[in-house]
């Protein structure tokens, strides 16, 4: 059994972004991983790191994500200087293209809301008609009418990301231990014990960081995490020659070339198989923007599970019974490794989540269920 | 490096590799047309740039996509050869054309 100051359940975006930033704190840190068993949200990701869609309705959400982007250059300078691993980060702002006048007066409504929610704070948006879109995008297809535009938004590579974070996080002196499954754990304040596949490990921090794991980790360590999985489904183009100077919410060309198009929302359980009629639709739509786009093969697609907390917003908490154990959930692992790293890390090692991250907690699901 | 086995049909079909003529026999691939005309490469990868020729000739690799009649990355050794047929060289990702 080995004693650390800090540790980890959970070695996708979410647990290495976390796990990275502790050990910068200066914490022992032990990144525990599941195995190629596991359902692996990070090697699904899109690879957007988006703003301009999150949080209507709930503008700390807003102001977290955007946070997030705001850190993102920092983290992928930092990872390129320790590990020389490229993200490819972009944040050329992006764009949300709308196919119909309805789709567009929706979309202008949801950006003048999310403006008058964001306050003092403010949300740089801008509608743009087709004429103005014409410039900034190659061969638009005739149904789109026109776009939804923040310059926050971006993309970058999100196995490129897991891997420098694996890679910053190992070099640091961080301990990695793969195919460490939590098979069991107690919990009292400030001491915490897991044991695992791989051996049992103590701490007087944890932080849980499982994905959809974390739903039956979560009342070990007094905490709750009610999170369920989403299907979404990507197509991915052969390379071409850079064409897309910015990402839409749902295409995007990675920096070496291939388009990716997305995405599906499934409410199909653990299920991850894929099935023609949607990536039908996802082409479809897809070549309803960029006509071009059917002229190119398509040569990989796959599915994974979002970890989807009941309202889609993430969940940070700190047990009230067993302080020092910590949970992170989102679906956004590639959006929120900034923040993760950056921002939310130091809170664990400093042993308090910020106030702004009051609103994440999952009691908020507590009025639901006693109504 | 590459020959025609000695009991090869006749070369009887004339196909462009690169702008040159080749004679290959019908049936043939036109990653086989390729091989024949003795390119150093028939294509440079995208990411990388680095030359590669036909190698599985069974549509595995991938490594033998050319331009065939003006339509890019089609695999070379799963298209048969026709009159006339021109395959040519790629250089780096296809362009997407708007």
């Amino acid at each position: 059994m080995t004693a650390r100051d800090a540790i980890v359940v959970g070695g996708g975006l979410v647990g290495a972004a976390i796990a990275h930033g502790l050990r910068g704190q200066g914490l022992d840190t032990v990144l525990l991983d599941e195995g190629d068993v596991a359902f692996r949200a990070s090697r699904g990701n899109f690879g957007l790191v988006w703003v301009q869609s999150k949080g209507f309705g709930a503008p700390w959400y807003q102001q977290w994500t955007r946070g997030s982007a705001g850190e993102w250059p920092a983290l992928a300078a930092d990872l390129a200087a320790r590990t020389g691993i490229d993200t490819a980060l972009q944040q050329p702002g992006g764009v949300h293209l709308c196919l119909s006048e309805a789709e567009f007066d929706d979309r202008a409504a949801r950006m003048a809301r999310m403006q008058a929610e964001a306050g003092n704070h403010g949300f740089d948006h801008r509608m743009i008609r087709r004429g103005e879109l014409d410039d900034m995008l190659p061969g638009l297809g005739p149904s789109v009418v026109g776009a939804s535009f923040t310059p926050y938004d971006g993309h970058a590579s999100p196995l490129a990301l897991l891997q420098a974070l694996h890679r910053a996080f190992t070099e640091a002196g961080g301990a990695y231990i793969p195919n460490a499954k939590v098979t069991g754990g107690s919990a009292a304040p400030h001491d915490f014990r897991v044991e695992t596949a791989a051996g049992a490990f103590t701490a007087p921090r944890i932080v849980l960081a499982a994905g959809l794991g974390n739903a039956d980790l979560a009342p070990v360590f007094g905490l709750n995490t009610p999170v369920r999985p989403q299907r979404g489904q990507i197509l991915v183009t052969e390379r071409a020659g850079t064409i897309l100077p910015m990402p839409t919410t749902t295409i995007r060309q990675t920096g070496e070339g291939t388009i990716m198009l997305g995405d599906s929302m499934e409410e199909a359980g653990f299920d991850t198989r894929q099935a023609p009629p949607v990536m039908a639709q996802i082409a479809q739509r897809a070549a309803l923007c960029f006509p071009w786009i059917a002229e190119l093969n398509i040569v990989r697609a796959w599915s994974a599970l979002r970890v989807m907390a009941p309202d889609g917003l993430p969940i940070y908490d700190q047990s009230d019974r067993f302080p020092g154990a910590f949970t992170a959930n989102c679906h956004s692992g590639v959006t929120l490794a900034g923040a993760h790293a950056r921002l939310l890390a130091p809170m664990i090692a400093a042993g308090a989540l910020d106030p702004v991250l009051a609103p994440f907690t999952a009691k908020r699901f507590d009025v639901q269920t006693a109504a | 490096m590459f020959r025609p086995r000695p009991d090869a049909r006749p070369a009887t079909i004339e196909v462009l590799v690169d702008g040159t003529p080749v004679l290959v026999p019908a049936g043939a691939s036109a990653a086989a047309a390729v091989l024949l005309a003795g390119l150093p490469a028939i294509r440079e990868t995208p990411v990388s740039g680095s030359p590669r020729l036909p190698l599985c000739m069974m549509g595995v690799c991938f490594d033998c996509l050319a331009e065939i009649d003006g339509v890019a990355n089609r695999q070379a050794c799963m298209v048969p050869v026709a009159p006339g047929m021109r395959i040519a060289r790629q250089h780096g990702a296809r362009a997407a054309r708007p």
